[in-house]
């Protein structure tokens, strides 16, 4: 059945008819072409944007939630209204194995402290963390290494910097691993350095230390300033907040119904915002890509219908010289989906060059807002078999109106 | 060779329908070379079309060859075409954009014959018809005789038993008519079959036989003495 597509005399027809038809064939493919590349470009697009955004949220954990104790504001079991409320390392743990769906609870602490480095000093945001921090977002370090378990069990004095206070605090160009600086009058020795991201969630972090470390040296107990949680994939972080929230009442003699014992922040919550603005941004494109492709295809099909008109006399001439209608029928559908896919293939490589060029013009640089503008092989073979089915179908159409003739009537058209 | 009887055949014009042919019969033996002649109207055309398979009588019979033609599917009739009949055709009807070559190469084509092959077998024919020079040109490139030789070399390019010519000198000058005539007869001498329609007498000389059609129905049919055209050119 598809034998004659492996035939050079099956393309030498499409080639004569298409080529020996030069306007008429550029015309008819000018409608595909500007479709795909429109879908081309427009996908490609979306997929910057979207990948600027993924770049700001950077390496964070998007399905994740900050829950922080504030004041109550219902009395409840005896303790008035206003009573502080202090997280725990335990809550934290009973947080982590109660609630369905979590995969890490993060206890941190925070404060603010006073560094000197020899002549230099200034205020900075200091943290006490576990190593796990890591994991729900991720620090680009640049030197050295991350906070890790042996600092935490044996208390160390290290720090972890951001590159901001190197630049602060450094003499230019000197090496930071292993040097010391005072935070709060005590000796640190600095073991790593991250780069800061764009996009910061949560409290300034400038400063890592170990989080026993900070307990240490802030006198803190058990008490953790806040927790983040982070989700399973497929389970929703907002029901997960909520049985957090109802654990934590529970061990801190909470009124049930009291708002304002708890703060928190939804990061999957306003994260789930963006990505649905971009799945609309994405739908919207494909939904216009697609329309303009089927304009451009029916412009096929309508050309090719003007053309089995014009060449009227040429099909009788061929079914008088012994051509069968389906020969006729598939040497038109073959050029339909030929001047398609050759179209088509136009519209990819100059939709490529418009990425690039989109790409030179404005994905450069850290406040680039489309960022690697590109389209997926997936989708340029999506696009693809599209255009095969579209110009198959709508082949049809001129092949059946052109053997519906009768060759003796083919040939009488003058 | 060819046999038919009674056959009828009417187009609907409206709600009325016109009555074209009106019981015609007819035999053409091996090797014969027929005039069919008539004023337009007469049915000639539309009995030239049955017997080349591009329409279907209402009635009658139609043998060819021993092969009863009757009810073809269209993919038959294709066949069929390809196999037994050569056409010629007053405007020629070459595709314009393919070369001579081509164009005689196309029913050999549509046989399925290998391209190489093909080509061989058009260019033999080319040469026959004295156009083996213009192979790669393109019709409009061609003189209206040249055309027809092109027409003709690619009516015999599949070797069919029946050559139907339907005015084959109507788009030409008179010289170029008796060129072509001249040609046509060569073929007849070499034993094929020739059904050539017209409307001039002297064309209709240079024939074997002559039928006349009127309104529809066969008003003579005879031989006459053939006119060779070779003495005009």
């Amino acid at each position: 059945m598809f034998k004659f597509l492996f035939e050079r005399d099956t393309w030498q027809e499409v080639w004569d008819s298409l080529s020996k038809n030069k306007l008429r064939s550029m015309l008819t493919m000018v409608g595909v072409w500007w479709g795909i590349l429109l879908l081309i470009g427009l996908l490609g697009s979306a997929k910057g944007i979207e990948n600027s955004f993924n770049r700001l949220f950077g390496s964070f954990a998007t399905n994740s939630v900050f829950v922080w104790g504030q004041s109550t504001s219902k009395p409840f079991k005896g303790f008035q209204e206003g009573k502080r409320v202090r997280l725990t390392l335990s809550d934290a743990k009973i947080v982590e194995e109660n609630v369905e769906g979590i995969e890490f609870v993060v206890p941190r602490n925070q404060n603010q402290a006073f560094v000197v480095k020899d002549k230099l000093s200034g205020t900075y945001g200091i943290n006490g963390d576990f190593p796990l921090l890591d994991k729900v977002q991720k620090k680009k370090l640049i030197r050295g290494r991350f906070l890790n378990q042996t600092d935490i069990d044996e208390n160390r004095k290290v720090a972890v910097i951001s590159e901001d206070i190197y630049k602060q605090l450094f003499e230019k160009d000197t090496e930071m691993i292993g040097e010391f600086m005072q935070i709060n009058g005590m000796n640190f020795t600095v073991i790593g350095m991250f780069e800061v991201g764009n996009v910061n969630m949560g409290p300034s972090s400038d400063i890592h230390i170990p989080f026993s470390t900070f307990q240490q040296i802030y006198n803190q107990g058990d008490d953790i300033g806040f927790m983040m949680l982070t989700g399973k994939p497929d389970y929703d972080i907002e029901q997960i907040e909520a049985d957090a929230k109802l654990i934590l009442r529970n061990l801190n003699n909470i009124h049930p119904e009291d708002k304002r014992a708890f703060g928190s922040f939804n990061l999957g919550k306003e994260f789930a915002k963006v990505t649905g603005f971009l799945i609309g941004m994405q739908f919207l494109t494909w939904f216009v890509g697609i329309a303009t492709l089927i304009a451009g295809v029916f412009a096929i099909g309508n050309i090719l219908l003007i053309t089995v008109k014009e060449r009227t006399k040429e099909i009788g001439v061929r079914r008088a010289l012994g051509a069968t209608p389906f020969e006729i029928k598939r040497q038109i559908v073959v050029e339909a989906v030929f001047i398609t896919l050759l179209a088509g293939f136009f519209g990819i490589l100059t939709g490529g060059w418009i990425l690039i060029g989109i790409d030179s013009a404005f994905g450069q640089g850290d406040e680039a807002v489309i960022v690697n503008a590109s389209v997926s092989i997936a989708v340029v073979f999506i696009a693809l078999i599209i255009l095969v089915v579209l110009g198959t179908l709508i082949g049809l159409i001129p092949a059946f109106k052109a053997t519906s003739i009768k060759p003796i009537d083919a040939l009488r058209e003058e | 060779m060819l046999n038919i009887k009674k056959l009828h055949k009417s187009y609907p014009i409206g709600d009325s329908s016109l009555h074209v042919l009106k019981g015609i019969d007819l035999s053409v033996e091996e090797g014969e070379m027929v005039a069919i002649m008539g004023s337009s109207g007469s049915g000639k055309s539309t009995l030239l079309n049955i017997i080349g398979m591009l329409d279907e009588a209402d009635e009658g019979e139609y043998i060819l060859d021993g092969v009863p033609i009757k009810n073809l599917t269209e993919k038959k009739a294709a066949i069929y075409r390809n196999k037994f009949l050569g056409f010629i055709f007053q405007s020629f009807n070459l595709i314009n954009y393919k070369n001579a070559l081509d164009n005689v190469a196309l029913p050999l084509y549509y046989q399925g014959m290998k391209r190489q092959e093909r080509q061989e077998l058009a260019l033999f024919h080319l040469e026959k018809v004295g156009l083996k020079p213009w192979a790669d040109h393109l019709p409009n490139e061609l003189s209206g005789g040249q055309k027809q030789r092109v027409a003709i070399a690619r009516a015999l390019a599949a070797d069919p038993k029946l050559l139907l010519a339907d005015e084959p000198t109507g788009a030409l000058d008179t010289k170029t008519s008796y060129e072509i005539m001249d040609f046509i007869q060569h073929l007849n001498d070499e034993g094929k079959t020739i059904l050539i329609v017209t409307h001039e007498d002297d064309i209709a000389h240079m024939c074997k036989r002559i039928v006349r059609l009127k309104d529809g129905v066969i008003m003579e049919d005879v031989k006459v003495e053939q006119v060779r055209a070779s003495q005009y050119v």
